[in-house]
């Protein structure tokens, strides 16, 4: 009986003995808090149609496809909206892991788009707080179409068209990430002389995470310059985002047409309530040129 | 009579444990790779600020390692593993708690390569497991090298594969731990 007990209390003094030694080596390392940087606020560089806080890692090129269909409301006779589609194809290099240049060409008046996006603050907890993450967005759009008859097109100048984004965001937990988008589309040449240049818009976006590899998200711009929301809509959209490794599938339903910012902001002319949805999908493939360093040179 | 017994015990085994001045070693840039090669992916990845720490005493043997220091040769692999697979939001640090086992027939103040029985309790992903690996320890005038290679079961620790990368994604992994330590000065 005593020696079971003795034995007992050798046993358990000798863990005892072991675990407070490991702990002992363990508290040797800097248990200071190290600062964790937010990752993957959201899946892809876009929410929807719009540009999300995402930034490329430095050395990756992503491919963007992106289409959206004629409206669904356009009838049998349209296939409703597959006969009419507007598509986009993109390209995003990352320069460093902050800084990323784009280039993209839209069928819409045969656009060609370059852009820069460029991340200016990292959510983070830890040693440092940081609330939010800020990226910014600027894309110049340049339409190619050949001079119409009326020499709409004089100067080279009046075929930009500019979007400046401040996109702010904040990963409120692993599935809810949202973001404010305060936009300024700059058009050098409208239809009219009474329509403004400057639109300035609100918007706000986020992403329900369902599952690790799935994603409801939703998009909207609020327009604020009085005329342009008086003849135009909002863009309003919903999606999902289906992650495979490699490839970000978007399907999405949305009520702008246009694909690119100084388009789809001001002039969505959807309406929602009258069936003016498009489908639209967007396939963006990560391609790695760049190692990181441990992995060069092999 | 028994009370002295157990007294004695006591006294002795806290007498061992305290008495007796440890010699440590540490390290916080020790090197942990792991390698899986499936049919579909081949995944590898490099941690070069693991913490590992010896007591060359009583042979205590333990590591942490942060989750997201892990540095993998495509950005959208490493935002996949600490998103998806090992959630290092939820769970930043991987931990081993173990022990040499034959630390007696390492000399510490002997150069020279000694081979280890290495065994503990490798915590990752918020689920533990015993480990039970061999390895070498490379006496040298600046400290103690340690290499070691093992291999770990993803499913032991709750780690998921995709049911559509299945089968495509290999179900072990091979862990490469390298490690300097140097003498901890008091």
């Amino acid at each position: 009986m005593t020696k079971g007990l003795t034995l007992l209390i050798v046993i358990f003094l000798s863990v005892l003995q072991v675990t407070v030694a490991q702990d002992d080596l363990m508290n040797l390392f800097d248990n200071q808090p190290s600062t964790e940087y937010t990752t993957a606020t959201f899946k892809s560089t876009n929410v929807v149609i719009g540009q999300s806080v995402k930034v490329p890692a430095k050395g990756t090129m992503l491919l963007n496809i992106q289409h959206h269909f004629g409206p669904l409301n356009s009838g049998f006779y349209n296939f409703y909206g597959f006969d009419q589609a507007v598509t986009r194809l993109g390209l995003r290099y990352g320069i460093t892991n902050r800084l990323s240049i784009g280039i993209g060409r839209t069928t819409q008046n045969k656009t060609w788009d370059a852009s820069l996006k460029v991340k200016l603050l990292r959510q983070s907890s830890g040693a440092k707080v940081m609330p939010v993450s800020i990226t910014y967005y600027g894309l110049m759009g340049i339409i190619s179409l050949k001079n119409p008859d009326n020499n709409k097109y004089v100067y080279f100048s009046n075929r930009l068209a500019y979007v400046n984004q401040l996109i702010i965001a904040r990963k409120f937990s692993p599935s809810l990430s949202l973001q404010l988008i305060p936009s300024l589309v700059h058009q050098n040449l409208t239809e009219t002389r009474e329509d403004p240049n400057d639109i300035p818009s609100l918007g706000a976006a986020g992403r329900i995470k369902l599952s690790n590899r799935f994603s409801f998200n939703f998009e909207y711009h609020y327009v604020l310059n009085q005329k342009i929301a008086a003849a135009y809509h909002n863009s309003l959209s919903f999606g999902i985002d289906i992650e495979t490794g490699g490839h970000v599938f978007q399907l999405f339903l949305t009520n702008s047409a246009p694909i690119t910012g100084q388009y789809f902001i001001p002039y969505t002319d959807g309406d929602w309530l009258k069936g003016d949805i498009h489908i639209g999908f967007n396939i963006i493939r990560t391609f790695t040129l760049v190692k990181p360093k441990a992995f060069s040179g092999r | 009579m028994n009370l002295k017994r157990i007294l004695i015990v006591t006294a002795g085994i806290l007498f061992l444990s305290l008495g007796v001045q440890a010699q440590r070693y540490i390290t916080k840039s020790g090197k942990i790779t792991f390698y899986s090669d499936g049919p579909l992916e081949k995944i590898e990845a490099v941690n070069n600020k693991v913490n590992a720490a010896l007591d060359s005493q009583n042979g205590m043997f333990v590591f942490k390692v942060l989750m997201k220091s892990f540095v993998f040769e495509k950005a959208l692999m490493q935002e996949h593993f600490n998103e998806n697979y090992v959630e290092s939001d939820k769970y930043p640090v991987a931990t081993f708690k173990g022990k040499v086992s034959n630390i007696n027939e390492v000399d510490c103040a002997t150069p020279g390569t000694y081979k280890v029985d290495v065994s503990g309790q490798l915590s990752i992903h918020g689920q533990t497991h015993p480990v039970q690996t061999t390895g070498t320890f490379t006496v040298y005038e600046g400290g103690v090298k340690g290499n070691s290679q093992f291999t770990i079961k993803l499913a032991d620790y709750d780690i998921e594969i995709p049911s559509i990368v299945a089968g495509k994604i290999a179900e072990e992994i091979l862990i490469t731990v390298n490690i300097d330590l140097k003498p901890l000065k008091k």
